[in-house]
């Protein structure tokens, strides 16, 4: 049994990607599906029909045929109304969707009795990490905003110091640290650029100073907690707010470059770059809008437009980052999709199981069966382990510090006098009624046991096989006792003796020569 | 013959060796010298006392030390490092046997002493331990008898325990705790028991009480031993370390020979020192470890989510390549595959194309205490990068890339993040926090705790599948 898979031309203008590759295309196929390609659809990313054809993928000739004859059909761009009209009952739509945006769009399809699996709604759990389109796309955003930021940015990113004078560094301040932000911070390091990044969630400024740069810290109370949102930015209080741009404030003067990443879920995007800022850089300097199709965060951008403001600062607003490396885009998303398929498919022989039992499936389906089925219950496992928020500890002033120290003196002192007393007490009752040989016996046992303890706390750890060696070596002083007994007259006694001056010995050279084989073999570098 | 002045002296020189040879294992050049301290003072000991006063049967004695050392230097030269655990365990529980036999002895000559007084006798047949114990005043031999029961239990405990240990360790005996219904309550009654014919042999019952006593002793320490788990047997090995000390100061005692008692302290204690260390390293209760198992957890384990990514060595050697500081951690899985010379050139190329190469070491990582550093010192790994936890597990975030070659517990996460973990509390090595962790592995298992290890499940780890050796081994040509 045979699912046709079929993937049509992007009808979006301007729109380069394509949800299948002839990478995926091969994956796909060995899941037991059919592939199904229009013609074109690839050309824009790189790929024209020929390749997809030697992949074994029937290539349709127009966009109609493939609509009916696709029992699944995958997109990058949600569906044009159009589209949404060739969905038929029992079809399957994978793509990117945005349901809470396109009421009227999901209602439509509803009519249909088509299944819809919106890309952009997988949750964000480990699980499903290799469907998550969003990080994929978000991640060429990134990077692409540092290229086109570097593009029309007029100096180098590096700092150099040439024969024919010293360039210095550019700095670019990088707002919003979700996965775009982060591959912006990495590829704006990697160029040689001195990269600041602020985030609302101060738990990811671990995983900006991974990437190399300096997180610019906001000391407020009520800093937001991501965790709880599935790592998503909520909205801040106006007191934040007004925080927040104080320091972007004081940063706007100084950075050449201004990434902006900054969104919230369903919500316009935050306005955190005004006017006064960039009237505060200086000429020349760049600011690339990541956020532009839902408004942007800097007043100056203008959706999919580049604009110049009055001081020379050059705003961009492109909202089509991953369409213009159509290539990369389209052969990640391709791959998030099949990963998808994959899991549509569990037993990997061509049937489609659509399991609305499972977690990612549920989540990212928006209509079924006839139903719409969004917004989907909360997933079962939360998407990030809650941070602990982590106590800070408070340097103790010197007087606690005394006062705890005094304390423990004291708590010492009186643990040592008790166990001193207890043993002395144990001694003297013991001298009562032990033979005194016993007792001068005793005193060399006790002070033994005391230069042991005190000895081996010195053991360096690295050493601890040779001194279990070692002891264990000089524990066959044993056989002096079976020396002195082989001597006897009782033919027992001396069997035993004998049988213990052997093992003894092997004991001894045995564990002797071990350590010193042991020890040889450390060496410096 | 010697004289008992020329004994003594021996004895003090050769305790004020011993005390020499252990302190000098400070660090690892003095060690080298140490442990020399520590066979010049043996052949003292052995020398003047067998050369004293009384003793005889040379004709027996000599050629069982000589095929004594012929024995024990032939395993010690064909000894593998990886196996140096069980050898220790083997060698313990001879110190154990001795002990039993030794102190058998002592009652059989105290028996035949107190024969002779009654026949007012000659005493010429005696050995110098009987010419001893014929000087001794009647409390004194009550004393003794004492001593001579203490000596069989510890000593027959010790051999038992030593020889389930080793079994356990070369891997003849299965891992896992095991026990006989009825539990930890047979060796209590073992015990009670022994404690009954202790006292039925001081009050003058015969041989017999000393033969079911070291019976029943055999029983306590084979039962407790196989109890505990493998992942806990760094703590058992050195407990029997410090058990053959604390025997053979028992012996010393019966023997009234200060030698002895001096030097089964100074082992005895060093074993209850690395007992106590190891505990600690695992966040463990002593007494939780001999009594066997994990101690109870308060509730059921975090679920894991997400999946274990695999990767191949073509991937590894790749982010190797790219990385600029590199930590290794390895486990106990290095040592069963064999895998420590393929680690040290893995080391030496990486070391060459100028990255910093570290290994971090747990202090309970492999079956005896500072077992990784013996056998990454026999693959040649400089000693001076090989550190211990506290030293490496702040440089975590800063480290490119770690890894895991066959160690699970001790970077296992859920120590600190999910209080119900069975180890919770226990330090590991944050391995976790570098920016990618390779886990070379053999299967999808669990470890040898049976702990399922949230680490592998986690988004930056990738597992790298199969033999640590054959691994390792297929990345280092495409190191460049």
């Amino acid at each position: 049994m045979h699912v046709k898979i079929g993937a049509p031309k992007e009808t979006f203008a301007g729109e380069a990607r394509v949800a299948l590759t002839p990478e995926s295309a091969s994956h796909i196929q060995k899941l037991g599906h059919e592939c199904l390609i229009e013609s074109g659809a690839g050309l824009a990313a790189g790929f024209n029909d020929d390749a997809y054809r030697d992949a074994g993928v029937t290539v349709v000739d127009n966009a109609e045929a493939l609509w009916r004859d696709a029992e699944v059909v995958i997109k990058v761009r949600e569906p044009s109304e159009t589209e949404a009209d060739l969905l038929h009952e029992g079809q399957t739509l994978i793509s990117f969707f945005w349901p809470a945006q396109q009421e009227a769009l999901l209602e439509r399809c509803r009519a249909t009795g088509a299944s819809v699996i919106a890309m952009d709604m997988v949750p964000r759990i480990s699980r499903a990490q290799k469907m998550d389109a969003l990080s994929s796309m978000a991640n060429i955003a990134g990077y692409r905003a540092v290229i086109e930021a570097g593009n029309n940015f007029g100096r180098f990113f590096t700092g150099q110091v040439t024969a024919a004078g010293k360039v210095p560094p550019a700095k670019v301040l990088v707002i919003g640290a979700g996965v775009a932000g982060l591959a912006a911070i990495g590829t704006a390091t990697s160029l040689g650029a001195v990269v600041r990044a602020f985030d609302v969630r101060p738990e990811v400024a671990e995983q900006i100073e991974s990437m190399g740069a300096e997180f610019l810290f906001l000391d407020f109370e009520d800093s937001a907690d991501g965790s709880e949102s599935g790592g998503y930015a909520k909205p801040s209080s106006p007191e934040f707010r007004e925080k927040q741009l104080a320091l972007f404030r004081e940063q706007a003067p100084e950075v050449d470059i201004v990434i902006t990443t900054a969104l919230i879920p369903g919500q316009p995007a935050p306005k955190l770059w005004l006017e006064d800022m960039v009237a505060a850089m200086k000429p020349g300097s760049v600011i690339v809008d990541l956020a532009a199709e839902k408004g942007g965060n800097c007043d100056l951008t203008q959706p999919d437009e580049r604009v110049v403001s009055d001081n020379g600062v050059v705003v961009v607003g492109y909202t089509d980052f991953p369409s213009r490396m159509a290539t990369q885009a389209s052969l990640l998303y391709a791959t998030n999709v099949r990963h998808m398929l994959t899991d549509l498919t569990p037993e990997k022989d061509g049937a489609i199981v659509h399991d609305m039992e499972d977690d990612v499936i549920r989540g990212a389906t928006v209509t079924h069966q006839g139903e719409v089925t969004f917004p989907p219950p909360p997933p079962k496992v939360k998407a990030i382990a809650a941070a602990k928020p982590k106590p800070k500890e408070k340097a103790p002033t010197p007087e606690e510090k005394k006062a705890a120290e005094l304390a423990t003196f004291k708590a010492q002192t009186k643990r040592q006098l008790t166990l001193l007393g207890a043993g002395g007490a144990l001694m003297l009752l013991l001298g009562q009624i032990a033979p005194a040989s016993f007792m001068q016996h005793l005193i060399v046992f006790v002070l033994a046991c005391f230069v042991g303890f005190q000895v081996i706390w010195n053991v360096s750890h690295s050493l601890h096989t040779p001194l279990m060696a070692v002891t264990n070596a000089i524990s066959g002083i044993i056989i002096l006792g079976a020396v002195l007994q082989i001597g006897s007259g009782n033919w027992v006694v001396v069997v035993l003796a004998a049988i213990s001056v052997l093992i003894a010995t092997i004991n001894i050279v045995g564990g002797f020569l071990v350590t010193r084989r042991m020890l040889a073999m450390f060496q410096k570098s | 013959m010697l004289g008992q002045g020329f004994v003594s002296a021996a004895a003090i020189a050769a305790s004020v060796l011993f005390v020499l040879s252990l302190g000098g294992l400070s660090n690892q050049e003095k060690a080298k010298r140490a442990v020399w301290y520590g066979i010049v003072g043996m052949a003292l000991a052995v020398v003047f006392t067998a050369l004293g006063p009384g003793i005889g049967a040379y004709w027996l004695m000599l050629p069982m030390i000589i095929a004594g050392s012929v024995i024990g230097w032939r395993v010690a030269k064909r000894v593998a490092m990886t196996e140096m655990p069980q050898l220790v365990a083997a060698l313990h529980s001879f110190v154990g046997l001795a002990a039993v036999f030794v102190a058998w002895s002592a009652d059989l000559e105290r028996r035949r002493v107190l024969a002779v007084r009654a026949t007012e006798g000659v005493t010429e047949e005696f050995s110098a331990f009987a010419a001893l114990v014929a000087t001794k005043a009647p409390d004194e031999l009550t004393f003794l008898q004492l001593e001579v029961v203490f000596a069989i239990f510890i000593g027959a405990v010790t051999f038992t325990g030593s020889v389930i240990a080793f079994g356990k360790l070369a891997g003849k005996v299965d891992g896992k705790p095991k026990q006989l219904p009825g539990g930890h309550l047979l060796n209590a009654v073992a015990a009670g028991l022994c404690l009954l014919l202790a006292i039925a042999y001081v009050a003058g019952a015969g041989f017999w009480t000393l033969l079911i006593l070291a019976a029943l002793s055999f029983f306590i320490g084979y039962h407790l031993i196989m109890g505990i788990g493998g992942a806990d047997m760094p703590v058992v090995v050195s407990m029997l370390n410090s058990y053959s000390g604390w025997a053979a100061a028992a012996i010393g005692f019966t023997l009234s020979n200060d030698l002895l008692i001096v030097t089964g302290a100074l082992v005895g204690s060093s074993g209850a020192i690395l007992s106590y260390i190891m505990c600690k390293a695992m966040n463990r209760d002593f007494l939780s470890v001999i009594l066997g198992g994990f101690g109870g957890t308060s509730g059921p384990a975090a679920e894991i989510e997400g999946e274990q990514v695999a990767i191949d060595a073509g991937g590894v050697a790749a982010a190797l390549n790219n990385a600029d500081s590199v930590v290794i951690v390895p486990g106990y899985g290095m040592a069963v595959a064999q895998a420590q010379n393929a680690v040290s050139e893995l080391t030496r190329k990486l070391r060459a194309a100028g990255k910093e190469v570290r290994f971090a070491i747990h202090p309970v990582a492999g079956r005896l205490p500072g077992h990784m550093n013996v056998l990454l010192a026999e693959a040649k790994v400089p000693y001076d990068i090989v550190l211990e936890m506290d030293e490496i597990n702040d440089d975590f975030p800063n480290t490119d890339v770690a890894i895991v070659i066959g160690s699970n517990d001790i970077v296992n996460p859920a120590a600190q993040e999910d209080p119900n973990s069975p180890i919770a509390g226990m330090p590991v090595l944050e391995v976790w926090r570098s920016r990618v962790v390779f886990v070379c592995k053999r299967g999808q298992g669990t470890g040898y705790s049976g702990i399922e290890n949230p680490l592998f499940f986690k988004e930056n780890t990738r597992m790298l599948y199969g033999d640590a050796r054959d691994s390792i081994d297929t990345l280092i040509p495409l190191i460049e």
